[in-house]
């Protein structure tokens, strides 16, 4: 834990100017409510004197100044503060992703991949609030304690620890005493809710199924008890919190009738009126806290969770340097490969040759470790036993990037970039220009279908522009392997979501990209490459 | 939209009111404890009074301080109790409406859609009927008691007062308006750039296929530094509201402060009423700060509210009927006469006058490519749509003057993307048949050639499925619909293009157990496999809506 605290700290201490900025803002914006309340009742015990005006001059224009400096400062407060919160989710990502791209796609398969990515967002957007919420106020509150306590001292040494005591039990107890009480309570709200929203989802992705076997009224019912539960656990929680609120005003008071017992008889009276108010201002800096160690908790969970993938050592081989092969054979020698060291073998001395130029096409059934194959030979995993080559040489002795370099892949699922055509089709080739787009787009049979979009190449497409369907998504991943001409092409099931129109469509592209190429096609539909020999795995 | 979203109050109007009161009260306590403070400093500081003399003051403040507690905590607890009903009849009332609107509403991209407003969408009401609402009341109610207090004491603190008091919620409305422009002109750059991080990781592996994951990294930084660049600029902007609230509240205790300083210099005020005012004027500002730093809460809960009224104002379609199909004897016969349907939203009819014959006890098999209306015949026929002309007959009586969901007990529906529940197998089975014992579940189970997946489940069929469980593969999820339609045992059989994702092999064992569900059930094949086609008693082509062929 303490690991994973050292790791964020060491994310925000590059970004400290801003840090000191911001909680030199967040110092004086509470400093000037306090000076504000104190020099205000100072002013007002004073004039009940009857002096001069002249006495009163400085303590006016510090007034008007504080009341001016609170809001001011509150707002530097806050742009510096997200200033830090969004320098800081930059830093997030960008270290997230170096960390995370050697490993992907290997070591991140065993973690569904939606659940993966929901899971990460979620907890990077729960580290870039570290500091805002759970950094700095601790920091300002010890600050303005810090202060406080010197004020007092002033007055008299003997408020100091009265003080003291408040905010530590404001700043400290209060928000321990309300983890202790609420954690329970605060999980039974997390896990009733995990359960609720589970049944919900279910009854509306599966409304369909649900109707058809009549069973709306169970699932009102069970949603409806399951509520009931969330409902519980949320009233226990707020009871709880309310404790808490509470107990944080009735210190405040209390701390303020301790003090004026305390200073009644030791200190001059004319300050009794400043102390009162300046303490009751101060506790401004407290209020916070508890929040804030919430705040870390999740945080250095999220922290956890996000280390902990990291953790995972990339399959990296030692650097290599065999040269680029001249003849693009592929030969899979007693390959034998299980995901995890204990689990099932998914290939057990599983050997294939293919010829360079040759088009092969492995059948089988479901799930018998087709697409490991593809895995295995782009190197995102090692084999357990025998050796895979590539132009006769071990693809462990090709560099990462050359390897990938020689293989072109269409899957089953393509990821569209939420960019326009041009720029997801040059992700192929960077420095393809316009002519090499269209004719990888013409042989892909793609090309008549983005003449007619509005803005042709450059129309924007993905998650948050034009959808394509599967059929058009799948002639795109076609026209990005021609652009990018590699040697090798490997078909993992590329039409296996389409109907027979947009099947012909996508084969009619396959066959252009097949030329000349060594091809490894893992399909169920025999009957789309008439040409490649058939290589049947076994079960 | 507000009166209609607070109508939802009227059964919660108990705590509702006892959490303002409460609040009201807690202001009251303070004015009271201020009044307190006052008089042990006044006695103290200017009638030489000693410790002992005060005392009684002293005790009488920590009663307030008690009394403050208790309104604090009870206050907290009745706000979240009003928040919680509300959020929990909302919940319910808006999930019985989708129920009732049907697969034709949730589907498609709607459905994660709708999954977030009844979950988030719902939470995100907690913050405006757990604080904006109470607040809001406070903010009128506990300033006003102070005013009451401070007229007497000091004419012209209470008129500063009483003229700031508007100002604030005016500057505040016209700055958010401003502010809101400015995000708004800022959203689509804003929300490219806050997705484009999501875009990179779900896009890894096609990245580093392409050799290209690297050059990501300087991509990231860049997008993500305009992002913090685009946010600030708002940020700059939104903030405003803030800076003005605060800087009106505390200069007007500035100011205040001043003043009365300075008529208690020239004797217009005691110190008594000077100092109980200055206590008084923070308190007066902080309910109305309260509701400012609760605002934006007031604006998500608001959009929320909108988004669920939207789905409670979808019309129904389906109209309710309540006649009973008399058990089949003979088997169910379809008759579908000049049917058309066509989706509000498009103008070309998916299906366009279909007439077809359903002969009871036999296998029709429907084919056609996508988009020929396949799909939309299943949805009629299941009853989640309704024709828009023409008449689907059963044994001779019009399907839209039956119950629906009686109608539907008569069908056993093998979808092409089955659901599978987030619960055990055993239940995910059940829901066809929740009286089922264990025999009968494995019979079903055996006939859809499921035990050898449930042998390999790690708690057999008491293990969780479904996306929080173990991950079934398309095929075995198939098996998995086919032995819910044993279970079920009903006298129509659809079957919506189940093996379309499966490998020969799997197929060919699922047809066969086809084979045996299929006996004396009226049977309907949804395909484009030849394979599946050549076991049909009739073959129906289906084009473009119309229909081509009857053989």
């Amino acid at each position: 834990m303490s690991n994973t605290f050292r790791h964020l700290v060491g994310l925000i201490l590059p970004l400290w100017r801003w840090v000191l900025a911001s909680i030199t803002f967040g110092v004086l914006t509470i400093g000037s409510s306090i000076a504000l309340m104190g020099v205000s009742a100072w002013l007002i015990a004073r004039a009940a004197l009857h002096p001069s005006v002249a006495v009163l001059g400085i303590a006016i224009v510090g007034v008007r100044a504080f009341g001016i400096g609170r809001g001011v400062f509150r707002y530097m407060e806050r742009l510096t503060s997200h200033e830090v919160t969004f320098r800081l989710l930059r830093d997030l990502r960008v270290w997230f992703y170096q960390a995370i791209e050697p490993l992907a796609p290997a070591r991140l398969s065993e973690h569904r991949s939606g659940d993966l990515l929901t899971r990460v967002l979620g907890d990077i957007q729960t580290l870039e609030n570290f500091y805002i919420r759970a950094i700095a106020p601790p920091l300002v509150a010890v600050v303005i304690g810090l202060g406080m306590a010197v004020f007092l001292w002033i007055l008299h040494p003997l408020l100091v620890p009265i003080a003291l005591m408040a905010f530590a039990l404001m700043g400290l107890g209060v928000p321990w005493l309300a983890w202790r009480l609420s954690r329970r309570a605060g999980e039974a709200v997390v896990a009733a809710r995990a359960d609720l929203n589970t049944t919900l989802l279910d009854v509306i992705q599966g409304l369909p199924d649900v109707l058809v076997f009549g069973q709306e009224a169970m699932y009102l019912e069970q949603v409806q008890t399951q509520r009931q539960t969330y409902q519980r656990a949320q009233t226990q929680l707020a009871i709880h919190n309310g404790l808490q609120m509470a107990a944080n005003s009735l210190i405040a008071s209390l701390t303020v009738v301790a003090l004026l017992v305390v200073g009644i008889p030791r200190i001059d009276p004319i300050l009794l009126a400043p102390l009162a108010l300046a303490v009751t201002a101060s506790f401004e800096a407290f209020l916070p806290l508890a929040a804030a160690f919430q705040q870390m908790g999740a945080t250095i969970a999220a922290g956890q969770r996000l280390l902990s993938l990291l953790v995972e050592r990339p399959l990296e081989v030692p650097p290599s340097t065999a040269p680029f092969p001249t003849t693009p054979s592929i030969e899979f020698e007693r390959v034998t490969f299980a995901y995890t060291p204990s689990g099932r073998a998914v290939l057990k001395d599983f050997s294939l040759q293919i010829e360079a130029g040759e088009a092969v096409m492995v059948v089988g059934p479901s799930g018998i470790g087709k697409t490991t194959l593809v895995s295995l030979l782009l190197g995102f995993w090692e084999p357990q036993g025998g050796i895979i080559r590539i132009g006769g040489e071990p693809i462990t002795h090709y560099e990462g990037e050359d390897l990938r370099r020689m293989i072109g892949v269409v899957s089953q699922q393509t990821h569209i970039f939420n960019a326009t055509i041009r720029e997801n089709l040059r992700l192929a080739r960077p420095s393809a220009d316009d002519t090499m787009l269209q004719v990888a787009a013409q042989h892909a049979q793609l090309h008549e279908f983005i003449m007619s979009l509005p803005n042709g190449y450059d129309t924007w497409v993905g998650e948050y522009g034009y959808k394509l369907s599967g059929g058009e998504r799948q002639r795109l991943a076609i026209a990005r392997v021609l652009l990018k001409d590699a040697p090798i092409l490997i078909l993992d099931e590329p039409t296996a979501h389409l109907d027979p129109a947009n099947t012909q469509a996508v084969l009619a592209g396959i066959q252009q990209a097949m030329q000349g190429r060594t091809t490894l096609v893992i399909t169920h539909d025999m009957a789309g490459y008439p040409m490649a020999r058939v290589v049947e795995l076994p079960t | 939209m507000r009166r209609r979203l607070h109508r939802y109050l009227r059964p919660v109007r108990r705590p509702f009111y006892l959490s303002i009161s409460l609040g009201l009260a807690n202001g009251i306590l303070t004015i009271g404890w201020a009044y307190l403070l006052t008089q042990v400093i006044d006695r103290v500081f200017l009638q030489s009074a000693d410790l002992a003399e005060v005392t009684p003051w002293l005790g009488g403040m920590v009663v307030l301080a008690v009394l403050r507690f208790g309104c604090t905590w009870g206050g907290e607890v009745a706000a979240n109790r009003v928040a919680t009903q509300i959020k929990a009849d909302l919940q319910q009332q808006t999930l019985e409406h989708v129920i009732r609107l049907g697969p034709r509403y949730t589907v498609g991209e709607r459905s994660g859609e709708l999954v977030n407003t009844l979950t988030e969408g719902i939470e995100a009401l907690d913050g405006y009927f757990h604080n904006v609402l109470p607040q809001l009341f406070l903010m009128m109610l506990v300033p006003l008691a102070i005013l009451i207090v401070v007229f007497p004491l000091d004419i012209l603190s209470a008129v500063v007062l009483l003229v700031t008091a508007p100002l604030l919620p005016m500057f505040m409305i016209l700055i958010g308006r401003w502010a809101g422009a400015v995000s708004k002109s800022q959203f689509e750059t804003m929300s490219y750039l806050g997705a484009h991080f999501l875009d990179v990781m779900q896009g890894l592996t096609t990245l580093k296929l392409f050799n290209r994951s690297l050059a990501q990294t300087k991509t990231i930084f860049r997008l993500s530094d305009d992002f913090r660049v685009a946010t600030m600029r708002v940020l700059r902007v939104a903030f405003i509201s803030s800076l003005a609230l605060e800087l009106l509240t505390t200069l007007s205790v500035a100011i205040i402060a001043v003043e009365i300083g300075l008529r208690l210099l020239y004797d217009r005020v005691s110190f008594e009423q000077a100092f109980f005012v200055l206590v008084l004027a923070p308190e007066f500002y902080q309910p109305i700060r309260n509701f400012g730093a609760s605002f934006h809460a007031s604006t998500n809960g608001l959009s929320a509210a909108q988004r669920l009224f939207d789905i409670l104002d979808t019309p129904l379609t389906t109209p309710s009927a309540t006649a009973i199909l008399p058990t089949p004897q003979a088997g169910i016969e379809l008759r579908l006469v000049d049917v058309t349907y066509t989706y509000p939203e498009r103008s070309q009819s998916a299906l366009n006058r279909v007439t077809l014959h359903i002969p009871p006890r036999q296998t029709t098999a429907i084919v056609g490519s996508s988009g020929a209306g396949k799909s939309t015949l299943v949805a009629l026929l299941l009853r989640f749509l309704e024709p828009s002309s023409g008449v689907i007959a059963v044994n001779g009586l019009p399907l839209a003057t039956l119950d629906a969901s009686a109608w539907r007990q008569q069908v056993a529906w093998v979808s092409q993307q089955p659901y599978l529940f987030n619960a055990t197998l055993r239940d995910n089975l059940r829901l066809a048949k929740p009286s089922a014992t264990l025999d009968e579940l494995q019979w079903a189970a055996e006939q859809a050639d499921l035990l050898g997946v449930i042998a390999q489940l790690p708690q057999g069929w008491d293990t969780l499925i479904g996306e929080r469980g173990a991950h079934l593969s398309g095929g075995q999820a198939q098996r998995v619909a086919i032995a819910r339609a044993y279970l079920k045992d009903a006298s129509l059989l659809i079957w919506d293009e189940a093996t379309a994702h499966l490998d020969h092999e799997t197929e060919s064992r699922l047809l066969d157990s086809l084979d045996r569900l299929r006996q004396k059930r009226t049977t309907i094949m949804i395909t484009h496999h030849r394979q599946t086609v050549e076991r049909a008693d009739a073959v129906i082509h289906l084009e473009a809506g119309h229909v081509v062929e009857h053989l």
